[in-house]
């Protein structure tokens, strides 16, 4: 079983979504990440932008609503927002390629501290799955992560080194799991903010790397 | 203009020719697009030593769970090698028939970012050998191979990607081969079209006399495409289904064995 203390699925997402400047072309991972669409994002305008060359689309499809022709990047059926446009795989992807998008937000298997992370492939396995992981990662103006603090088994996704096959080397930003938001900085992993009802000795258990802890660790900031 | 009609009455009779040992794209992405009509006739048909170039082995969760895909040709044992951006199953639930063939060695695979797959095929439809990309830079997959520094940054060499086949699905297709798509059915699609020598395509509402469509409103010229197949209606014809709708068809299926 994971460990589901701390902060639910949503929330890590809602954390993240405050990080987002009016005006941000966003792309979602599957997984986690795909909470993000439903987080209330007060007056700023967010657009979503999709590998299968959906810009712009909105809230999901209602059951019995769908249209069979459109989905988002993680097959969900969703429905579009007032302005979005349609491109073909390779215009969705020169979009990455080229900087047009301003965060990724992607699940992951491990982030290291030096902003490594890996979640194409688990140790041992032939093949994987890559998706756009490897574009966004590579070329996103900022990469966020949302993963579980530890892995089914207990061990840390916060670590040293990755010790799997990276999907991007020193590029992630932001890590938000259900025990805490971290920043990776020049200096190494550091916990911003911390989850309601977990103790600063509880993340650094969990925590396979060296943790720059302030002296007062403000709580996760959460909407309402 | 030539005077040869592109439009083919039957699936079977659209692959008829296709002979082993050769490149096919298979366009679609999470079922939209996909062309399930074509892929079955393949199977059919049984042309072997495939090699399959697709975004995953299966699609998504809107084709019910014995429509044609990819895993049919594998089972077939018609595929020789896959080029993927997916080889492992792309939910935690899903179990690919494809893992066994390629664990054991039966099968080749070349995983490949999903975005650098969609250019090497653009590059191949427009004449550009090869390409660089900061995509992959750094991981396993650039191991042992080219990469080059612009303006500081570090980029891998990737090789366009030909198809002797594309299977695509499209919304609107003119006597000559105009497309139109529908929504996230673009994807992949025109881009196969354009790696391939031979583009066939299975289009959902009647094929239009030439001209019915306005040249401004054309997403992929006919000079890309060279057969046209309708999809004839359900059950004969496959279409992407509602989740409720595919759960009431297992169902049924269920009760029926």
């Amino acid at each position: 079983m994971s460990d589901t203390k701390g902060l639910t699925r949503q929330q890590m997402c809602d954390r993240l979504a405050m990080e987002f400047e009016d005006g941000w072309v966003v792309n979602l991972g599957i997984g986690i990440p795909t909470l993000t669409s439903n987080c209330d994002f007060g007056d700023k305008a967010i657009i979503f932008h999709s590998e299968n060359g959906v810009v712009g689309y909105g809230a999901l499809a209602a059951p019995g609503k769908e249209d069979m022709h459109l989905v988002n990047a993680g097959g969900q059926h969703v429905t579009l927002n007032p302005g979005a446009a349609i491109v073909h795989h390779a215009d969705a992807f020169g979009m990455i390629r080229s900087g047009r998008i301003d965060v990724t937000v992607l699940g992951a298997y491990e982030v290291a501290e030096n902003g490594d992370f890996a979640n194409w492939k688990m140790a041992g396995q032939k093949g994987g799955g890559i998706g756009g992981a490897m574009d966004l990662a590579a070329c996103a103006k900022h990469v966020f992560v949302a993963m579980e603090q530890v892995t089914r088994s207990g061990r840390p996704r916060l670590v040293e080194r990755c010790a799997i096959p990276v999907t991007a080397k020193g590029v992630v930003d932001l890590v938000i799991t259900n025990y805490g938001l971290f920043e990776i900085t020049p200096k190494g992993m550091a916990l911003k903010e911390i989850a309601p009802g977990i103790s600063v000795d509880e993340v650094k258990a969990t925590t396979g790397c060296n943790l720059i802890v302030p002296r007062e660790v403000p709580p996760v900031r959460l909407r309402g | 203009m030539s005077t040869k009609s592109k439009i083919f009455d039957t699936f079977a009779a659209a692959v008829a020719d296709i002979p082993d040992n050769v490149t096919i794209g298979f366009g679609g992405f999470a079922v939209v697009g996909q062309p399930a009509n074509l892929t079955g006739a393949l199977a059919a048909q049984g042309a072997k030593g495939l090699t399959c170039v697709s975004n995953g082995l299966r699609g998504g969760a809107t084709l019910p769970e014995d429509a044609p895909t990819l895993e049919w040709l594998v089972r077939n044992e018609q595929v020789k090698k896959v080029i993927c951006a997916f080889t492992a199953p792309t939910r935690a639930s899903q179990r690919l028939v494809f893992t066994e063939y390629y664990e054991s060695g039966r099968i080749d695979a070349e995983l490949v970012p999903q975005g650098t797959l969609a250019e090497r095929m653009r590059a191949a439809g427009a004449g550009i050998p090869a390409f660089y990309t900061p995509a992959a830079v750094g991981t396993e997959l650039a191991e042992g191979r080219e990469t080059r520094v612009f303006n500081g940054r570090e980029y891998l060499l990737e090789e366009a990607l030909p198809l002797d086949y594309a299977f695509i699905r499209a919304y609107q297709a003119d006597a000559f081969g105009n497309l139109r798509f529908r929504r996230a059915q673009r994807n992949f699609n025109p881009l196969m079209a354009m790696a391939a020598r031979v583009t066939i395509v299975e289009v959902e509402e009647d094929i239009l006399p030439m001209g019915a469509i306005d040249p401004d409103d054309v997403h992929l010229s006919g000079i890309f495409v060279h057969r046209l197949v309708k999809v004839p209606p359900a059950p004969e014809g496959w279409w992407p289904m509602r989740p409720a709708e595919i759960a009431a068809r297992a169902a049924q299926q269920g009760a029926a064995r």
